[in-house]
């Protein structure tokens, strides 16, 4: 945030900073109000603030882990859809099985988004990115097996030759029953 | 290529989904016409008698060399009825009787039938025997049907109207009543011929007069009331006779000698015979060659014809002879016509250019004309071939003539007052070959149908539609919607559609005449007439073929078919090669040929105006080379080596492989014209087999994969290849009707033979098997049709073959990369391995033909088209005929469409593809493909035509006829509805949530 850095470019003369800067210890430029002591206030509040953030990355950290776990519980789900769905390729089953293979796949897109709440200098993201990967992934390849077992994968050779034309031959003859 | 193969069982998966919900493709009745048209025909007339002398429907009753016996509408022409004999019961001859019945009499003579004139029900039927019915008879069955004569009597025997008919070598006389023989008399004289029975008018006598040995004048006289012989007289010319006569008068016939150059008159007044001799030369000054006499029965007169000059002479008294007239052009004489007591008058029919001449004479006032009249006549239909005339009485009480004609294409028409009131295409009644052509694109100008008449009529034809459509329109809307949906302007448009429905079908009929159908209506396009060249006097049509069909670089060209005919009816008759316009039907060149066609090859490859190379097999065995350019042979040259044929000499039971030599040797030498040399040849022992049915693939036959998916994802590739054929032999016992042997006796045997190299693939023998057998051979398969002896039926069976060479390309990366050989090239003299899987079922109906639906890709399923003895065509999906169908299929195989294994084949009524139609006298089923890969076009012919499109794995590239347009609009409609209030709706909440 730029704060009244004074004449900035165009001609502008001066400015007035409204915003509220009395929780930020920052902008040391600017000299504080006259018997203000800055340095007793932070004195006062450290401790406390201390404790209270290390409750909070405390609880980001375990926050973050149980995100990374909740996929698991997806999967545990989706095995009991799929088995529910059975091996016959018919509208439901095609569904779930997509959708089976599109929630892993959005939730490892947005895996930023997803801790994006419990980012902290303090908190190590790390594991709890890695477990949520690997279980989207787990997810995923769930999907991927009952897509084949679906026969959806092109995993067999009649997928590849199904579209094959006949071969050419070389000899080339008529006649028949003579006219 | 992984979207498509992941595509392609969804798609199957979707089209199985869909054919298992409705196996039957059947068609509601208001759909009836809108795809399918059916056209009645009868065939060259033979004989026609006139019915009408009562007041009310005036008709003439035919009968044709179809064998059908026809009534048709004077005024019209129409059908009123017509019934279609079997082939082994032609029509002898017909006339009318008491004024109310038909009398007919066929099968050599020996069925006397009976039908009601007015709705042609049968009113009885009588069996007539002959003392040589033996085998000796059944020898001769040209002299049997040269000695058949119906003659109706008036004679009352005990009040009973009586018919006699000589057949058989015995007189019958038969009640018209009831069809009971009254009496029959047999004739002692060994070898008498028959050629006339007379009946002198008033009188009781019955003259038979005829020949014995070749130089015996034999004549009998017998008492019409009990038959009883009165009186044999018989007298030698030594010379001999040839076999024809016409009747002068009563007791008065002429005959030529043996040479054809002196006239006999033989009358035999009072039971005397004398003889009469007048040389030609005598009467006639520049005559030279032998004369013909022309059947006919004018009284007084007869012709004959020398050359091509008929020349009618009439007998005056005493055996003396006057030349009347000499007429140059081709001409038809009707029989006599009595239209008074003592009056007889004849018609005489002329063709001079593009005009006919009609005469119209008294019998014994050669001068008198009663009727001359000249009427254009369309050049593209010949010359007269028959006249049939009858008359009428006009208001001022003078006679009006009406003349039946048939022409050289066998149309027939009836002329009245000069001018021509109804006319009838009866040559489409016996086709030869059919192919089918595209008709022109659509250019701004050209062939543009005119749309509806004005504003109002196009306005009012919406409004119905609508009416249709929101399900508002009352009985008489619906009734004129549907008359509007059949009489479309857009199905009969000259031009190319977007789906490949409108197509021309350009056919060849017996008559040597190419028509165009149009497949929106089955009207006729154009009709063209083979033309006769100083060379060639009576060209037979024998083919058709593809000539040329531009398409990318040659589009500004016409397509054009190439028509074989031969010059005469012995197979090494010279040939004759027409090309045709098929937009125009104008004759673009024809040549005559000098050596025979007996085979007729056309090659895979076209020259740079689109013509296609077309290699012609003559009686010697050499093959010439058509179109005669360099640039042909210079294509021809390269791929030399590479063309084979196969002879199939069904009278010895041999098949033949060649292959091309050098060029011709001796006398024709000719850079056209090949030598070939004798490859192989399979030799069927004649003891115990003979060719019945040989059958390949059509040529242009698509097929799209090589491959044939099993449930368990496993992979059968097909044996496809165009050099197969498949051939069934029956033991020669059992080569005659069914039922004529015992099982023990007959059997049949099918072989699976590749042309190129002369080896038998597959072998199968069905012990108590029979033909006839039909058959149809598509992609790999081949299904054939017999008759079972042990379980009296017929039965089908299908051969499926597949090439285990290629079962090991199963490594998914090799074909994911692409480094395999599926593809590419090979020769037929690398050791296939193949293996075949057969099955039979059992199936109710005798078949006339078998046909095979086919599409522009391939890759729509397939149908059997099956002409069923009923004159129906049935439709049957190939997945009945699936050797791989079992009693109890595994869900897997359930799933891939396999239908349980049952006994016989089920017929569903409502597969019939003529739906409540019936195509009398069936003989061919085409198939074409229609640019839209569901749909195929169907074209069976036989006596009628038909023709309709079918999906035969539903129209799924396409919206349905039914599909409801209304429907989707509503929705359309409602869902911007919907998305404009909601929109509205929420843009409020939103500013409402602003405002908080």
């Amino acid at each position: 945030m730029e704060k009244g850095k004074g004449v900035m470019g165009s001609g502008r003369r001066w400015a007035v900073d409204f915003s509220d800067n009395s929780t930020a210890p920052s902008s040391r430029d600017i000299p504080d109000p006259l018997g203000f002591n800055r340095a007793s206030v932070d004195q006062d509040d450290s401790t406390v603030s201390r404790q209270k953030k290390d409750a909070e990355s405390n609880w980001k950290a375990q926050k973050a882990w149980e995100v990374a776990q909740a996929p698991f519980k997806n999967l545990l789900m989706m095995g009991f859809m799929m088995w529910m769905a059975g091996n016959t390729v018919h509208l439901f089953s095609i569904g779930i099985t997509f959708s089976a293979l599109w929630q892993p796949i959005s939730a490892l897109q947005g895996v930023g988004k997803v801790f994006e709440p419990y980012k902290d200098s303090k908190v190590e993201l790390l594991g709890p990115k890695l477990l949520f990967i690997a279980l989207n992934l787990g997810g995923l390849a769930l999907g991927v097996w009952k897509l084949n077992t679906l026969g959806l994968l092109p995993t067999h050779a009649s997928d590849w030759v199904s579209s094959l034309p006949p071969a050419q031959e070389v000899e080339y003859s008529g006649g028949g029953i003579p006219l | 290529m992984a979207i498509r193969s992941f595509f392609v069982p969804f798609l199957l998966l979707v089209l199985w989904f869909y054919s298992s919900l409705s196996p039957v493709l059947s068609l509601y009745e208001d759909q009836v016409g809108l795809m399918d048209w059916h056209q009645q025909y009868i065939g060259k007339v033979k004989q026609a008698v006139f019915s009408t002398q009562k007041t009310g429907r005036r008709r003439v009753i035919v009968s044709t060399e179809e064998n059908v016996i026809a009534s048709l509408d004077l005024r019209h022409g129409e059908i009123f009825w017509r019934h279609l004999l079997g082939s082994n019961d032609v029509i002898d001859g017909i006339d009318i009787g008491l004024g109310k019945y038909v009398i007919t009499l066929s099968s050599g003579g020996s069925i006397l039938r009976s039908w009601n004139l007015p709705d042609g029900q049968m009113v009885w039927e009588s069996f007539l025997q002959g003392p040589k019915h033996s085998k000796s008879l059944l020898l001769l069955p040209k002299h049997e049907i040269d000695c058949i004569n119906v003659v109706q009597t008036n004679l009352k025997i005990e009040k009973d109207n009586v018919i006699v008919v000589f057949s058989n070598d015995r007189l019958h006389a038969v009640s018209c009543i009831d069809g009971e023989v009254l009496w029959k008399k047999d004739f002692e004289t060994e070898s008498f011929e028959t050629q006339q029975v007379i009946q002198p008018p008033g009188s009781d006598l019955i003259y038979v007069v005829g020949f014995a040995a070749s130089s015996q004048f034999e004549m009998y006289q017998i008492n019409a009331r009990n038959g009883e012989l009165l009186k044999h007289e018989s007298a030698i010319f030594s010379s001999g006779f040839l076999r024809e006569l016409s009747l002068v008068s009563s007791e008065t016939v002429v005959a030529l000698d043996s040479t054809g150059s002196i006239l006999l008159t033989i009358s035999f007044q009072n039971g005397e015979i004398s003889f009469q001799q007048t040389p030609i030369s005598n009467i006639v000054e520049d005559s030279s060659g032998p004369a013909v006499i022309i059947p006919s029965s004018v009284p007084g007169i007869f012709a004959i014809k020398i050359n091509s000059v008929t020349i009618f002479i009439r007998v005056i008294g005493k055996g003396k002879l006057e030349v009347v007239e000499k007429l140059n052009q081709e001409t038809a004489v009707s029989n006599a016509l009595p239209i008074s007591e003592s009056q007889q008058a004849f018609a005489l029919v002329q063709h001079a250019g593009s005009e006919i001449h009609l005469v119209a004479k008294l019998a014994h006032d050669w001068d008198a004309n009663l009727l001359k009249e000249s009427i254009k006549m369309d050049q593209q239909r010949g010359i007269p071939h028959k006249v049939f005339i009858n008359n009428y009485i006009r208001t001022d009480r003078s006679h009006g003539f009406r003349l039946l004609i048939v022409m050289e294409d066998h149309s027939l028409l009836l002329l009245q007052q000069g001018a021509i009131v109804w006319s009838r295409e009866d040559g489409l009644a016996s086709i030869i070959d059919v192919t089918a052509s595209e008709l022109p694109v659509e250019r701004d100008g050209v062939s543009v149908a005119k749309v509806e008449h004005n504003l109002f009529e196009w306005l009012k034809g919406h409004m119905l539609k609508l009416k249709g459509t929101l399900m508002l329109a009352s009985p008489e809307d619906v009734a004129a919607i549907q008359s509007m949906r059949l009489k479309s302007s857009e199905k009969s448009k000259m031009a190319r559609d977007h789906n490949g429905f409108r197509k021309l079908l350009i056919v060849l009929t017996r008559a040597g005449k190419l028509f165009a159908l149009h497949t929106g209506d089955g009207h006729i396009v154009w009709s063209h007439l083979l033309h006769k060249s100083e060379a060639c006097q009576s060209p037979v049509g024998l083919n058709l073929y593809q000539w040329q069909v531009p398409h990318h670089h040659a589009l500004d060209e016409n397509p054009s078919v190439l028509v074989i005919s031969r010059c005469g009816p012995s197979s090494d008759a010279p040939g004759v090669l027409s090309f045709v316009d098929t937009y125009t039907g104008k004759e673009l060149n024809s040549l005559s040929l000098d050596h025979a066609v007996v085979q007729v090859i056309p090659l895979p490859h076209t020259d740079s105006t689109e013509q296609r190379l077309h290699l012609l097999i003559d009686s010697d065995k050499h093959a010439h080379l058509y179109p005669k350019t360099s640039e042909a042979l210079g294509i021809f040259k390269r791929e030399f080596s590479n063309i084979y044929w196969y002879s199939v000499e069904d009278h010895n039971s041999i098949i033949k492989g060649h292959a091309l030599k050098c060029k011709c040797t001796g006398e024709v030498a000719d850079e056209f014209c090949f030598d070939a040399r004798d490859l192989w040849s399979v030799v069927f022992p004649s003891e115990s087999e003979k060719i019945t049915a040989t059958v390949t693939r059509k040529l242009n036959e698509m097929v799209h994969t090589q491959a044939k998916v099993m449930a368990d994802q496993d992979v059968m590739y097909k044996y496809i290849s165009r050099n197969l054929l498949f051939v069934a032999t029956v033991a020669p016992k059992g080569s005659g009707e069914i039922g004529s042997v015992t099982p023990e006796e007959s059997w049949l045997v099918a072989y699976l033979i590749d042309i190129v190299t002369g080896r038998i693939l597959y072998r199968v023998t069905h012990h108590g098997a029979q033909g006839p057998v039909h058959a149809v051979f598509s992609e790999n398969w081949v299904v054939y049709h017999f008759f079972n002896l042990r379980a009296h039926r017929y039965e089908m069976s299908v051969i499926e073959i597949y090439d285990q060479s290629r079962a090991d390309n199963k490594d998914v990366w090799k074909l994911v990369l692409g480094k395999h050989n599926l593809t590419s090239r090979i020769s037929l003299f690398s050791r296939p391995e193949v293996i075949t899987k057969s099955q039979s079922y059992f199936f109710t109906h005798s078949v006339k033909a078998i046909a095979v639906t086919s599409t522009a890709k391939g890759i729509t399923s397939k149908q059997l088209l099956i002409g069923t003895i009923g004159d129906q065509v049935l439709a049957l999906d190939k997945r009945f005929l699936d050797p791989r169908r079992s009693v109890n299929p595994t869900q897997a195989e359930k799933e891939e469409g396999i239908i349980p294994l049952t006994d016989s084949l089920p017929i569903i009524p409502q597969s019939y593809v003529t739906h409540a139609l019936r195509v009398e006298g069936l003989r061919g089923i085409i198939t074409v493909p229609a640019k839209l890969e569901s749909t195929t076009l169907v074209f069976a012919h036989g006596v009628d035509l038909f023709f309709t499109q079918l999906a035969p794995s539903r129209t799924y590239d396409s919206l349905t006829e039914d599909f409801s347009y209304a429907l989707l609009l509503i929705t359309i409609v409602a869902l911007v509805a919907a998305i404009f209030v909601t929109w509205r709706l929420s843009e409020r909440k939103e500013l409402q949530d602003k405002w908080r």
